[in-house]
C-alpha cells in the first residue's frame, strides 16, 4: 500500500495557496530566506529515502530562532503543516516534505555554542553536525558517543528527533541517554526547555518523550549534549565464521560471559564482499560472516576483555581471530564497516535498508527467515548491523529500473519488519518509522495504543500540524492496511512463538 | 521482609479498579511497598495496590533484560538478577526494604552510579499500563533499541503514578563489575568539588563519588587491574562498600539530623553553593542532600542558580516538594495529563496540585 500522504485515510490537509503564504512569510519576515521556484524546492523533495519524493509548497531556510518563531506562528495561523528539516539524511522518510506544507530546513543553525570541559557538556545550535561535536570537543579529550554511520553529515535536532544510535551504542547508549537539555519551539512559538544542566528536571521527563518525536511535538532549537572522556585505549578484534549462525550465537556468548563491547558489529558474506571490494579493510572475503568487537575502557580492563572474548569466540567456532595491530589497522577495520551502505550501493543500481530490532537470541531465526524470504521475492539481501543491540540492518539489492523490483523490494522489507515483530521485536531500531514504516505500525501497535499515541501528539500540537502523517499512521490507514493484510490473531510467520 | 513474592497475574483486577475509578469518577491513589510515601504531594483517592501483582516474566541473562510485573519487590529482582551476576545499574533506593519494581519505576530515583551509568529511565525498555481509557497497552519491548512511536515508557518513569498505572516494566541489566573498592580521602568540601570534574574527565573506573563532611568517598569498579591501578594513584585508604547503599537509602546517620531534607538536583561545574544547613555531596557534585530549616524559595533559588532544581523529601513542609515548573512548561504538563488521564483518576495531585 503506498506510503505517500494519502488525505483519504491520512487526514485532510489545509489548502493554502503558495502565492498567500509566500506574501505572509515575506510581510513579517523580510529577511527571510525563502525557495518557492519549482527549480529551486526541487533538491528538497526528498531525504534519505530518495525512492519517495513529494515537492514541498515552500522551503523556508531560516537563520535566527525569532524567525522560527516567526514562521511557526503563520503557519499555525494559516493552518498551514510545517514538516522540519535537519540535513536530510533520515532513512525513513521523515523530512519528506507535503505538497501542502512548509519544510522548515534546519541546518543554517550551525553553530556550536560552548564546549565545557569541566561540566563535560556541549550547547549547540540544532544544524551542528554530530561529527563536528567531538571534533570540537576533542582538544579536551572528550567526545559526544552516539556515532550514527551518517555522523559527517547528520544534524543533533535530526539526532533527537530520530533518536538516532551508532556503533557504540551497547555500552554508550544512544541519543536520548546522552541528552541534558532540549530548548524547542512549541507549534505556538512558544519557547520551552526539556531537561536541565542537571542530571534531571522536575515533572514528567519530557525529554525523553520528546527523544525519538520525528518532528511531531516540536522545533528542536538548542541542544545540551554530554561530553565523555576519550577511552584511554580502544581495540577491536575481527572474527570470521563458516557459518552465520555461529557468528550470531558468538554474540549472545559474548554478553553472557559478562562483557560489553564498545562495538559488536556483524556482517554477511554479500556484505563482507562489497565492503572489501570498496575500502580493501582487510576482510576475509570467503567467511560467511564476520563479527567486529570494540573493547574500549582502561588499559588493563581492556588487556583482560581481549583474551576472555578470544576465548569465548574460540569456543563458538570462529575460524579466525584478529586483533588489530594498531590505531591505523583499527581505523581500517571500522571503516568496511561504516562504508558498507555505499559499498553495497555500488554493486547494486539501487537498495532499501531496513532496521528491525529483535531480541539477541533470535538473530539465527531472524537471519535465516530473511534469507529464505530474499529467495522467496528473487532478491539479494545483505545484512550488516548493530549485532551487540540486535539491531539488523538489511540491505535489499534491487534495481529500480526493472519494472515491479521496487515494489518486490518493499513488500519483502515489510516481511522482514513483520519478522521482527513476531519474534518480539520492533519494526525500528534507529532510523524512525517516518513515513516508509507507517504501515508496519499498524503489525506493532493496536488501534488502542495507537490512539494513545495521538493523545500524546494533540497534548503538544492539537491541531496536528507539526509533521502530520509520520511516526504514528491514522486509524484508517490500518483499517485499510489490514483489510489487505493477515494479521492480529492470524499473524503471518504462525511456526514461531510468541513474545 | 519477605523478598519473594506469589507469583499471579492480577491485572484483571487492577483493570476493573481503574473502570470502577473511570464509571464512578472516583481518583485511585496507587500504593505497593510504600517506601517512598514521603516523596511527592500526599496522595487522595480510593487505595490501589499493586503488590498481588507480582512476579518476573522472564530473565534471560544473555539478553540483558528483566522483565516483571509491578508488584514485584525490587529485593526480589535484585537476587535473581545477582544470582547471574548481573545488576540494576541506576542502584535504585529501597528506603525501607518494602520497594516494588513499579514504584521504583514510577518514582524515578536513582542511586549513587547515575552519573556514570545513567538513571531508572535510561534502563527502562518497555512497559504495560493501564491507561485513563480504562485500556491495559504495551509500549516498547524488550529489545535495546526501539524508536517505533513516542517512547511511552521512558514518559511513564518518574510519572509519579500520574499518567497511568504500570502494570509491568522490561529494564536493561548489566554485569555485576567484576572489582569493587571504596576509597576515604581527606579532602575537605572545596576541594572536593575542584577534584571531582577534573577526575571526570580521565578515563578513572569511578561509579560513585560522594563527599561527606571532610571526607571524600570513592567507589571503584571493573577489571582487576584498572581498579588497582586508579587506587594507586588517587590514594586515600580502603573502607567498605556498603556505606553506598547507606547512602542511597538515607540510613547515615546525617539523616537523622531533625530538620527537614532537601535534594538538590545541580549542574556539577557551578562554583560551590553556600548551602544554608548540614550537606553530604553526592553524584559526583551533581546531588546535594540538605538538611535545613530555611524558607523553601530560599533553597529553591539556589538550586536554581546552579542550573538545578530542589526537592523536598519532608513531607509537610511546602505544599509543592517539586520544583514548581515555568508557566509554559506547566501548561505541557496539564495537557499530558489532560490527553492521558482525561477523568483525573490517578494519583492525582501527587505530583503537583493540578496533575
Ligand atoms: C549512509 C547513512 C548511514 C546512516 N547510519 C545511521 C546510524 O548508524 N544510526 C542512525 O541512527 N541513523 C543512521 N542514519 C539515518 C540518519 O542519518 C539519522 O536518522 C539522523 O539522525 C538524521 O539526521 P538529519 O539531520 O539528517 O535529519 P533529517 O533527515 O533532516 O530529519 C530526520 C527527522 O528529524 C526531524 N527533524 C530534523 N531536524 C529537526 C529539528 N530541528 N526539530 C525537530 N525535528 C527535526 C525531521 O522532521 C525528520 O522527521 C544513516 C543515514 C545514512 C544516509
Amino acid at each position: 500500500m503506498n506510503i505517500l500522504y494519502d488525505e483519504r485515510i491520512d487526514g485532510k490537509l489545509n489548502h493554502v495557496d503558495q502565492a498567500e503564504l509566500l506574501a505572509s512569510l515575506r510581510g513579517a519576515l523580510p529577511d527571510l530566506e525563502i525557495l518557492h521556484s519549482e527549480e529551486d524546492r526541487k533538491p528538497y523533495e526528498c531525504d534519505g529515502l530518495s525512492a519517495y519524493r513529494t515537492m514541498p509548497l515552500l522551503v523556508a531556510l531560516p537563520e535566527k530562532l525569532d524567525q522560527v518563531a516567526e514562521i511557526l506562528r503563520i503557519c499555525r495561523r494559516l493552518g498551514v503543516p510545517v514538516v522540519a528539516r535537519g540535513a536530510g539524511t533520515g532513512l525513513s522518510g521523515g523530512a519528506l516534505p507535503l505538497e501542502q506544507g512548509l519544510l522548515l530546513v534546519m541546518a543554517r543553525f550551525n553553530r556550536i555554542i560552548e564546549i565545557n570541559p569541566e561540566g563535560r557538556f556541549a550547547r549547540v545550535q540544532p544544524g551542528v553536525r554530530n561529527l563536528a561535536i567531538s571534533q570540537a570537543a576533542e582538544p579536551f579529550g572528550l567526545y559526544y558517543a552516539p556515532d550514527p554511520s551518517s555522523q559527517i553529515a547528520c544534524s543533533i535536532g535530526g539526532n533527537v528527533a530520530e533518536n538516532a544510535g551508532g556503533v557504540h551504542c551497547l555500552k554508550y547508549g544512544l541519543t536520548v541517554h546522552n541528552l541534558l537539555k532540549v530548548d524547542i519551539l512549541t507549534i505556538d512559538g512558544e519557547r520551552i526547555t526539556l531537561g536541565s544542566d542537571a542530571l534531571d528536571a522536575p515533572g514528567f521527563d519530557l525529554l525523553a518523550l520528546f527523544t525519538g518525536s520525528e518532528g511531531l511535538l516540536g522545533i528542536v532549537t538548542e541542544v545540551t549534549v554530554k561530553l565523555l572522556p576519550k577511552p584511554q585505549v580502544a581495540r577491536v578484534l575481527m572474527a570470521s565464521f563458516d557459518d552465520v549462525e555461529k557468528a550470531g550465537k558468538a554474540v549472545a556468548d559474548i554478553i553472557s560471559a559478562g562483557i560489553i563491547p564498545g562495538g559488536l558489529e556483524m556482517m554477511d558474506k554479500l556484505a563482507i564482499q562489497a565492503a572489501e571490494d570498496f575500502i580493501h579493510a582487510g576482510y576475509p572475503v570467503d567467511a560467511e560472516a564476520i563479527l567486529l568487537c570494540e573493547l574500549d575502557g582502561v588499559e588493563n580492563d581492556v588487556r583482560e576483555d581481549i583474551e576472555r572474548v578470544r576465548n569465548v569466540l574460540a569456543i563458538a567456532g570462529a575460524n579466525d581471530v584478529q586483533l588489530a595491530r594498531d590505531e591505523a589497522e583499527r581505523v581500517k577495520f571500522w571503516a568496511g564497516r561504516k562504508n558498507a551502505f555505499p559499498a553495497v550501493g555500488r554493486m547494486s543500481p539501487d537498495y532499501y535498508c531496513m532496521d528491525g530490532t529483535i531480541p539477541r537470541k533470535q538473530l539465527p531465526v531472524v537471519l535465516k527467515g530473511t534469507a529464505e524470504l530474499a529467495e522467496q521475492y528473487g532478491l539479494r539481501v545483505a545484512n550488516v548491523f548493530h549485532a551487540g543491540d540486535g539491531n539488523m540492518h538489511p540491505l535489499i539489492l534491487f534495481d529500480a529500473n526493472q519494472p515491479g523490483e521496487f515494489e518486490r523490494a518493499e513488500a519483502l522489507g515489510g516481511e522482514i519488519l513483520e519478522l521482527c515483530v513476531a519474534v518480539g521485536g520492533t519494526i525500528t531500531g534507529e532510523h524512525g518509522v517516518g513515513r516508509e514504516k507507517i504501515n508496519q505500525m499498524c503489525v506493532q501497535f493496536n488501534s488502542d495504543e495507537l490512539t494513545y499515541f495521538h493523545a500524546i501528539k494533540a497534548a503538544f500540537d492539537p491541531h496536528g500540524l507539526l509533521n502530520p502523517g509520520k511516526n504514528v499512521p491514522t486509524l484508517h490507514r490500518c483499517a485499510e492496511f489490514g483489510a489487505m493484510h493477515v494479521h492480529h490473531g492470524n499473524l503471518p510467520f504462525p511456526e514461531l512463538e510468541r513474545f | 521482609m519477605n523478598a519473594h513474592c506469589q507469583d499471579a497475574d492480577q491485572s484483571h483486577l487492577l483493570l476493573e479498579q481503574v473502570q470502577a475509578a473511570l464509571t464512578n469518577a472516583a481518583p485511585v491513589q496507587i500504593t505497593a511497598g510504600n517506601s517512598k510515601h514521603f516523596f511527592g504531594r500526599p496522595a487522595s483517592g480510593i487505595p490501589l495496590d499493586t503488590r498481588g501483582h507480582c512476579g518476573i516474566v522472564s530473565y534471560d541473562p544473555s539478553e540483558l533484560v528483566i522483565t516483571a510485573r509491578a508488584g514485584t519487590p525490587l529485593a526480589e529482582i535484585e537476587s535473581a538478577l545477582a544470582a547471574a551476576g548481573q545488576i540494576l545499574p541506576f542502584e535504585p533506593p529501597d528506603f525501607s526494604g518494602t520497594a516494588t519494581i513499579g514504584g521504583t519505576v514510577a518514582a524515578g530515583l536513582s542511586g549513587p552510579r547515575r552519573p556514570w551509568a545513567g538513571s531508572v529511565r535510561d534502563y527502562v525498555l518497555g512497559c504495560r499500563v493501564i491507561t485513563g481509557q480504562g485500556k491495559h497497552l504495551r509500549f516498547g519491548g524488550q529489545v535495546i533499541k526501539n524508536v517505533a512511536g513516542y517512547d511511552v515508557s521512558r514518559l511513564m518513569s518518574g510519572s509519579l503514578g500520574c499518567l497511568g498505572l504500570i502494570t509491568e516494566v522490561s529494564l536493561k541489566v548489566l554485569p555485576k563489575p567484576r572489582t569493587i573498592l571504596t576509597l576515604r580521602l581527606d579532602i575537605g568540601r572545596l576541594e572536593a568539588l575542584r577534584v571531582f570534574p577534573e577526575w571526570g574527565r580521565q578515563p578513572l573506573p569511578i561509579t560513585a563519588a560522594a563527599h561527606d563532611e571532610n571526607t571524600v568517598l570513592l567507589r571503584l569498579e571493573g577489571g582487576e587491574g584498572s581498579v588497582r591501578d586508579a587506587r594507586q594513584k588517587l590514594g586515600g585508604q580502603e573502607t567498605s562498600s556498603d556505606f553506598w547503599a547507606a547512602l542511597r537509602d538515607h540510613r547515615l546517620p546525617f539523616f537523622a539530623d531533625p530538620r527537614p531534607l532537601w535534594r538538590l538536583s545541580v549542574s556539577s561545574h557551578r562554583s560551590p553553593l553556600n548551602l544554608p544547613g548540614a550537606s553530604i555531596v553526592d553524584w559526583g557534585g551533581a546531588q546535594i542532600w540538605l538538611k535545613s530549616s530555611a524558607p523553601a524559595d530560599e533553597i529553591r533559588q539556589l538550586a536554581r542558580t546552579a542550573g538545578g532544581h530542589a526537592s523536598c523529601f519532608t513531607p509537610g513542609i511546602d505544599d509543592s516538594p517539586l520544583m514548581p515548573l515555568p508557566a509554559a512548561l506547566l501548561r505541557i504538563h496539564q495537557q499530558v495529563k489532560a490527553q492521558l488521564d482525561p477523568r483525573g483518576i490517578f494519583n492525582p495531585g501527587r505530583m503537583y496540585a493540578d496533575i
